[in-house]
C-alpha cells in the first residue's frame, strides 16, 4: 500500500463513524427499551381516539385541536372511534387523565428527542399525583 | 431508456419490500436480518475497494492544476491551485470535500447567437443542487442518531433544533427533509430535461437518484403523512444496534421499504459511482502537491538498475587491457 499511513488512518476514522451507534450503545449503561407508560389512575380506561392513533398521531389531534378552538372557537369535539363529546383542550381534557407531564408526556419524548412547544404557552398542572 | 428501467427496478424492490407486512418471520428479516447484512457488506466492501484504490502505485504528481507553480521566488505562486506543500494541499482538499470547488468553478460553453458570441458561463445549478443534496443527507443522516442511541446525545437535538428553526407543522417540517427531496428532484429532472446530458446518462446514474429520492419521501411520508409509532421503532433499531435482532412492532409498508431501499442503497454502496465519497480523498489530481521539480519521485515499479562502473569495466578485461599496453587507473 501506499501513504499506508494516511490511508489506514482514513479507513479507522470511516470505520468508527460509521459504527458509532454500536459504540454508543456498547458504552452507555442505558437500555435502549422503549419507556414504560404510567396509565391514568382516575379510573378512565378509554382515550379520545383508539390507541394505536394515539401513539402515532396524537401531534396532528392535538395541532388540529388548536386550530380549531384559536380560529373558531368551537371546542367540542366528537370522537371517531367512540362517538363521544370532549372538551378540545389540552390543560383540562389531556391532562385530566394524564395528569403527570413528566411520567407521560415527557418519558417518550425524551426517549425520541422531541421537544414539543405545547408548553411555550400552557402551563403545566403542578402537583397532580 | 435508462430512466425507465432504474424506475422499474427501484419501484419493483419497494414492492419486495411491501410483502414483509404479511408474515412475522418476513418482518424480522427485512427490518433487522437484511439491514444487518447490507450494512456488513457496506463496511467490508467500502475498506476493501479503498485498500484496492491504496495499492495503485501514484509514481508522479499529476499536475492538472488552474494556478502558477511555485517557481522562482519573484513569480507569485497559487498556493490553494498549485500547492507546493501539505498546508496548501489540506486548504484544497478542505475546499474540494467541504464544499464542491472543481464544480463550482466548471463552466460550459454557450453560443450567443444574435451576438455572434461565443460565452463561457458558470454553471451553478448543478453546483448548488449538489451542495444541497449532499450537506441536506449529511445532516438527515446525523439526524437519524436519535433512533439508534439512548440516551440522545446533546449535539443531536441542538441540529434538530436547528433545522426544525421554522416550526412548521406539527412535528415541525424540517428544511434538511425539503431540501434533499427537491435538490434530487432536481438532479433528476436535470438528466431528463437536458438532452445532451439525458443521452450521456446510464441506468445507474438514474438507479441512485430513484433511490434516494424513495429513501427520502418514504421517510418524509412516515413522519408527516402515514405517521408510524416512533416509540416502537425506536425500541427496534436501538436494540439492532445493540445486537438484539428484533422488527418494531405496529409499523406499516412504508416502513418496510424505507429501511428495505436503505439497505439496497448499503448494498449498492460499494459497487458503484457512489464510491465517489471515499473516492474524493483519493483524487490524485487534488490530494498531491505539485513538487515534482522540487523533490524526486522514483517510480515504484522500476526495476533495480545495476550499475557498472569505470574501475568494474577496468577489472573485467583487466588481462586485455594490459596485453594491449593500456594504463590503466589502478597502476
Amino acid at each position: 500500500m501506499y501513504d499506508a499511513g494516511k490511508i489506514i488512518v482514513g479507513i479507522v476514522v470511516f470505520v468508527v463513524l460509521a459504527t458509532s451507534p454500536l459504540w454508543f450503545n456498547a458504552l452507555t449503561e442505558a437500555t435502549p427499551e422503549a419507556p414504560k407508560l404510567t396509565l391514568p389512575t382516575n379510573g378512565s380506561t378509554e382515550c379520545v381516539e383508539a390507541t394505536g392513533y394515539m401513539r402515532a398521531s396524537h401531534m396532528d389531534l392535538l395541532n388540529q385541536w388548536r386550530e380549531q378552538v384559536v380560529r373558531t372557537g368551537q371546542r367540542d369535539y366528537v370522537s371517531s372511534s367512540s362517538g363521544k363529546v370532549f372538551d378540545m383542550s389540552l390543560s383540562r381534557t389531556c391532562m385530566d387523565c394524564h395528569s403527570n407531564k413528566a411520567d407521560f408526556c415527557d418519558a417518550c419524548h425524551t426517549y425520541m428527542a422531541v421537544s414539543p412547544y405545547c408548553w411555550d404557552c400552557h402551563v403545566e398542572p403542578k402537583g397532580a399525583n | 431508456m435508462g430512466a425507465l428501467v432504474s424506475l422499474v427496478a427501484v419501484a419493483v424492490l419497494a414492492l419486495l419490500a411491501v410483502t414483509a407486512v404479511a408474515s412475522d418471520n418476513l418482518r424480522l428479516v427485512f427490518g433487522a436480518v437484511i439491514p444487518g447484512v447490507a450494512f456488513a457488506v457496506f463496511l467490508v466492501g467500502v475498506v476493501a475497494r479503498v485498500t484496492r484504490w491504496a495499492r495503485a502505485p501514484v509514481p508522479f504528481r499529476i499536475p492538472t492544476t488552474a494556478g502558477q507553480q511555485k517557481s522562482l521566488p519573484w513569480i507569485k505562486n497559487s498556493e490553494l491551485d498549485n500547492p507546493s506543500g501539505t498546508l496548501g494541499v489540506v486548504g484544497r482538499m478542505f475546499l474540494e470535500v467541504l464544499f464542491f470547488r472543481s464544480l463550482f468553478r466548471n463552466t460550459k460553453v454557450e453560443l450567443i447567437t444574435d451576438k455572434e458570441k461565443v460565452n463561457y458561463i458558470g454553471t451553478k445549478y448543478l453546483w448548488a443542487a449538489a451542495m444541497a443534496f449532499h450537506w441536506s443527507m449529511l445532516i438527515v443522516v446525523f439526524r437519524h442518531f436519535r433512533f439508534f442511541v439512548e440516551p440522545v446525545p446533546r449535539v443531536v437535538e441542538i441540529i434538530q433544533s436547528l433545522d426544525g428553526f421554522f416550526q412548521v407543522g406539527v412535528p415541525v417540517i424540517y428544511a434538511t427533509s425539503v431540501l434533499l427531496i427537491v435538490s434530487l428532484g432536481y438532479l433528476l429532472l436535470r438528466r431528463l430535461a437536458d438532452a445532451k446530458v439525458k443521452y450521456i446518462s446510464l441506468p445507474t446514474d438514474y438507479f441512485a437518484l430513484y433511490l434516494l429520492l424513495g429513501i427520502a419521501i418514504s421517510g418524509f411520508l412516515m413522519r408527516h403523512l402515514e405517521k408510524v409509532d416512533i416509540v416502537n421503532v425506536k425500541a427496534a433499531i436501538a436494540g439492532w444496534a445493540s445486537f438484539q435482532l428484533v422488527a418494531p412492532e405496529g409499523v406499516g409498508a412504508l416502513y418496510f421499504i424505507h429501511v428495505f431501499l436503505v439497505s439496497v442503497l448499503f448494498v449498492y454502496f460499494p459497487f458503484s459511482k457512489l464510491l465517489h465519497a471515499p473516492g474524493v480523498f483519493l483524487s490524485p489530481t487534488r490530494n498531491l502537491a505539485n513538487n515534482n521539480r522540487a523533490k524526486r519521485h522514483v517510480n515504484p515499479w522500476n526495476p533495480p538498475i545495476v550499475g557498472h562502473t569505470y574501475a568494474e569495466w577496468e577489472e573485467e578485461f583487466h588481462d586485455k587491457l594490459v596485453a594491449s599496453g593500456f594504463v590503466l587507473d589502478k597502476e
